[in-house]
């Protein structure tokens, strides 16, 4: 049970990484990744956000939305199949959540709040939360497995925005051409990161 | 004059102020769709309709939104409307929307789509804000065409599931360039097309 777990959990950050895989939450990815520092900050608040959300949304739909989902409340309800409300739901949850985890932070971790503040409200909109919600789905997780699948995912998104933010504060001292300088070369970058990652496909758990 | 002005806003984000290649938006969840040519026909439709629309509603209700909440305003009108196109592509290009699975979704955090809204629908009339989604919902497919275009050619071979080079699989010359098919292919190919639309308009080189 537990290798199942953890197989799920390196999955999620090596082998499918959410970045360099599946090109998820590309736009904070190459916007915010400039500093180190920065890139640690938002790092980390998609992890958070990230364990938070996807276990929340298995719940939502396992025991609302899918079909004959809602026999819990009463029998003559298990007709009903809501799943295609679920991307108004999803987005609706996390943004939700986002909120409700900022006024918690703010409220009882002041020195976390500070460090993921400007992060928070950016990460509604990043596609790495809505997307590992949608695989959740996709793949039907349990409970468990969702928790886990959000921690390994949100790892493995910050993982690689740390490690290309590190790549470019030391290309601040290379000669680029003009044309490729910024966005060009962070593209190419990402691509030999990716090529980088795609050893760890090979591992056998 | 005003037709000036729409003609700008439609042809502008093709090559001048593309989404991608300038704004840096909305690349997340459109590059896993581009292995092939079909695929990306298909997201880039779903795009452009998508964009138009959530332009043209937010730019009828900018009046009503009231300033605090417009940002989850915005975001129900876009989740409901591709919950529309997840539905019709389900109903009529069954397989097509089985390969783009959760990408259909992903439209809704597609921060072309957002970026638009805020930027240009909430200060703009109505048919200007639909034009420039139109604008920027190409200048998207223009992008994600060319690099499906890239990769399907050498990366299998085919241009829209025909076979255009003989593999030597079966005989032919073309071995195909298995690079192409995953995901380093495309970061290369969008790192190429930026400098090479860079090369042609040097006003867009950043400072470093």
């Amino acid at each position: 049970m537990l290798e199942h777990y953890l197989s799920i959990a390196l999955t999620a950050i090596f082998v499918e990484n959410m970045a360099l895989a599946f090109f998820l939450g590309m736009c904070s990815f190459l916007a915010v990744s400039k500093k180190v520092d920065t890139a640690i900050g938002l790092g980390m608040a998609v992890t958070f956000v990230l364990t938070i959300t996807v276990p929340m949304n298995n719940l939502i739909y396992n025991y609302l939305l899918k079909e004959g989902s809602l026999e819990w409340i009463h029998p003559s309800l298990a007709q009903y199949d809501l799943s295609f409300l679920g991307f108004l739901t999803y987005i609706g949850t996390i943004a939700a959540m986002v909120q409700i985890v900022e006024m918690t932070l703010d409220r009882y971790a002041p020195a976390l709040y500070g460090a993921l503040g400007v992060f928070l409200p950016l990460i509604a909109v990043n596609c790495a939360i809505l997307g590992a919600s949608l695989f959740m789905v996709e793949r039907d997780y349990t409970l468990g497995e969702s928790t886990v699948y959000g921690i390994g995912s949100g790892i493995g998104w910050a993982l690689a925005i740390i490690g290309l933010a590190a790549i470019r504060e030391r290309l601040r001292y290379s000669n680029i051409p003009p044309g490729l300088r910024g966005l060009g070369i962070t593209f190419i970058i990402t691509g030999l990161m990716a090529i980088g990652f795609m050893a760890f496909a090979g591992i056998q758990l | 004059m005003a037709s000036n002005k729409a003609r700008e806003a439609l042809i502008d984000p093709l090559f001048n102020n593309n989404p991608i290649a300038l704004q840096v938006l909305g690349i997340c969840s459109a590059l896993a769709v581009t292995t092939k040519m079909d695929t990306a026909m298909v997201m880039s439709i779903a795009v452009v309709v998508v964009i138009s629309l959530s332009n043209f509603f937010v730019s009828v209700l900018r009046d009503q939104i009231p300033n605090s909440i417009r940002i989850i305003v915005q975001l129900t009108i876009i989740a409901s409307l591709v919950i529309v196109t997840d539905q019709v592509l389900k109903a009529y290009v069954f397989e097509i929307s089985k390969q783009l699975s959760v990408f259909v979704g992903l439209i809704i955090t597609n921060c072309i789509v957002m970026g638009r809204a805020e930027a240009y629908a909430m200060q703009n009339p109505p048919g200007l804000s639909l034009i420039d989604g139109i604008g920027n919902g190409l200048g998207y497919a223009v992008i994600l065409m060319l690099t499906a275009f890239f990769r399907e050619l050498f990366g299998s071979g085919t241009l829209f599931g025909k076979q255009i080079f003989q593999l030597a699989t079966e005989g032919g010359w073309y071995t195909p360039n298995g690079l192409m098919v995953l995901s380093p292919g495309a970061f290369f190919l969008i790192g190429f097309f930026i400098w090479i639309l860079r090369v042609w308009k040097p006003e867009q080189v950043e400072e470093e």
